[in-house]
């Protein structure tokens, strides 16, 4: 039984084959650690799984019912599938608790017109930003915050994601959310892994640091030029020689 | 007097229509450069349902408004294949279609001729004859269309509104299907402009084309700039200081048959300035 894998998946831009031919699935209720040499083509999968970038061809299948071609993706939250950015992009040149709040009030126009948010919207909002150490935070413009505290803002956002979601919500994508990071924020994000995992969640991790690979993730996947060239757990996978010849050069 | 009335009443027609595009621009990040073309259709529907057919001012009006929209729903449908500065263009070249239709279907605008003689607005055997009670009922939907804006921009929708603007992608990842969202508020506003149109026709009692053209858009457009993006009360200001401007600069001594054109030099160089010193305008919250 799984919850998320891809079969055959393909990217191409131009003439660069992001993503080649990769068939995974993710296991449930565990963190994959997601590894490669940069320009592998990590970004661009977890942008073909999002429906951030449309697929040349292949299938993503989400739960054991859905078999899709393309993805809308703004049926992503229906699908159970939420992320985070590599290149951090929240919504700017609005208060911390918007961008918040934004994931969990009404998804259609009317909806929308005729609330605020009740006090249900701010009690999720309070808690994650409280998770994260951003509350004191909530009425400065995401754009005035430094840059560890915006990666902490998009760790916040797919927590309220996951609370507003409940059950709905099953894989969590992050891409490089550890980067650049100091050490006490390191921590946070580490936690909010763990605790995900612990409710159960799939987790997918994009990392380039192994010692955090090797402590969080329960198995690995190794792309190289958009191919998987390992996969298994963390000791087994990261001592392949292909991984090792990938990461080192040819 | 009389004259202090007339500006207070084209004061009233214009908040309107900077409001509205307020929430398009500066809400929703859409660079449009359209909005005179709602604004003329509003117009012209309302002369003509009332001058050729015989309809009262409110149903009029109400038709004109809902033309308005939907031209805007299309006209959205098509935009929403653009972005940034292309969005901008094709909005353009909108407007100078519409304008083109208002000048050249001669056999239902009369062209460059105009339509004169258009009535004044009657509700309920109420003629609003005189300029004094023109202004208090433009004042009264000036009033209604700014309180229907700050309702829009105070719940959800004005958040998911200034969210499409931030990053419409990212937005859409979390659940929204934001080309609805865009659809709605074009149409939404074009009726707001379709409604100044009304005003505006039945107010000066003639219409022709050159009302309507680009120059308008971008007049309307300087007005939000100048009172700043996202916030509305800025559109008001926006809107009485480039209503009043002429008029200052007679004060400050030009000739009055020079300082309406002097209006064109003194708002570009205002804007200039603007955004060398104070991009996001007067009380604007947002930078462009
Ligand atoms: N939008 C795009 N247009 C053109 N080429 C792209 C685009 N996105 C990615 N690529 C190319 O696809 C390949 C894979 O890029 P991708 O960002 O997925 O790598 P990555 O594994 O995430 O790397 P990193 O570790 O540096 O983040 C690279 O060669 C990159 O240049
Ligand atoms: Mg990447």
């Amino acid at each position: 039984m799984t919850i998320l894998r891809t079969q055959n998946i393909h990217k191409n831009f131009g003439g660069v084959k992001a993503v080649d031919g990769v068939s995974i699935a993710f296991e449930p209720g565990k963190i994959t650690g997601l590894i490669g040499p940069n320009g592998s083509g990590k970004s661009t999968l977890i942008n073909l799984l999002t429906g951030m970038t449309a697929f040349d061809n292949g299938l993503i299948y989400i739960g054991e019912h859905t078999r899709l071609d393309h993805i809308h993706p703004y049926d992503l939250p229906d699908f159970g599938i939420t992320r985070t950015f590599q290149d951090i992009r929240l919504f700017e040149q609005m208060p911390v608790l918007d961008n918040i709040l934004i994931v969990i009030t009404s998804r259609n126009v009317l909806g929308a017109l005729f609330e605020k948010h009740k006090k249900y919207h701010l009690d999720i909002a309070e808690k994650v930003l409280r998770q994260v150490g951003l509350w004191e935070k909530r009425d400065c413009l995401a754009h005035d915050l430094s840059y560890g505290q915006r990666k902490l803002l998009e760790i916040a956002r797919v927590l309220a994601l996951n609370e507003d979601g409940g059950e709905v919500l099953h894989t969590i994508l992050f891409d490089e959310p550890f980067a650049g990071l100091f050490p006490e924020m390191i921590k946070i994000v580490s936690e909010t892994l763990c605790l995900l995992r612990s409710q159960g969640k799939t987790v997918v991790l994009v990392e380039h640091n192994m010692d955090i690979i090797r402590e969080l993730s329960d198995h690995v996947i190794v792309l190289d030029s958009g191919q998987v060239i390992a996969e298994g757990t963390p000791a087994h996978a990261l001592s392949q020689a292909s991984v090792i010849e990938a990461y080192l050069g040819k | 007097m009389e004259y202090l009335i007339h500006l207070a009443i084209l004061f009233a027609i214009y908040v309107p229509l900077a409001v509205s595009l307020n929430l398009v621009v500066g809400y929703t990040g859409l660079l449009s450069v359209t909005h005179a073309a709602f604004y003329g259709v509003g117009a012209y529907a309302t002369t003509l349902l009332v001058v050729n057919f015989g309809w009262g001012f409110i149903p009029a009006l109400l038709v004109a408004m809902i033309l308005s929209g939907l031209l805007a729903t299309l006209f959205g449908l098509i935009l929403s294949r653009f972005r940034d500065d292309y969005y901008a263009l094709v909005s353009f070249g909108f407007n100078i279609i519409v304008y083109s239709i208002l000048l050249n279907w001669e056999s239902l605008t009369r062209g460059p001729l105009g339509i004169p003689g258009i009535p004044r607005p009657e509700i309920f055997g109420l003629t609003f004859d005189s300029n004094l009670s023109f202004l208090i009922l433009a004042l009264a939907l000036a009033l209604t269309v700014y309180l229907v804006s700050a309702g829009i921009v105070k719940s959800s929708l004005g958040r998911v509104l200034k969210g499409i603007r931030e990053d419409e992608k990212v937005l859409a990842i979390f659940g929204y299907n934001t080309e609805v969202f865009k659809l709605v508020i074009f149409g939404l506003t074009a009726m707001m402009a379709g409604l100044a149109g009304g005003l505006f026709a039945t107010y000066i009692t003639f219409i022709d084309p050159s009302t309507f053209g680009l120059n308008e858009s971008i007049f309307i457009l300087a007005m939000i700039i100048l009172g700043g993006m996202a916030n509305l009360r800025g559109s008001v200001i926006g809107a009485l200081f480039l209503i009043l401007l002429p008029e200052i600069l007679r004060f400050v001594g030009f000739p009055s048959d020079i300082a309406a054109q002097m209006r064109q030099v003194v708002y570009g160089a205002l804007l200039v300035l603007l955004m060398l010193y104070r991009p996001q305008g007067l009380l604007g919250e947002y930078k462009l």
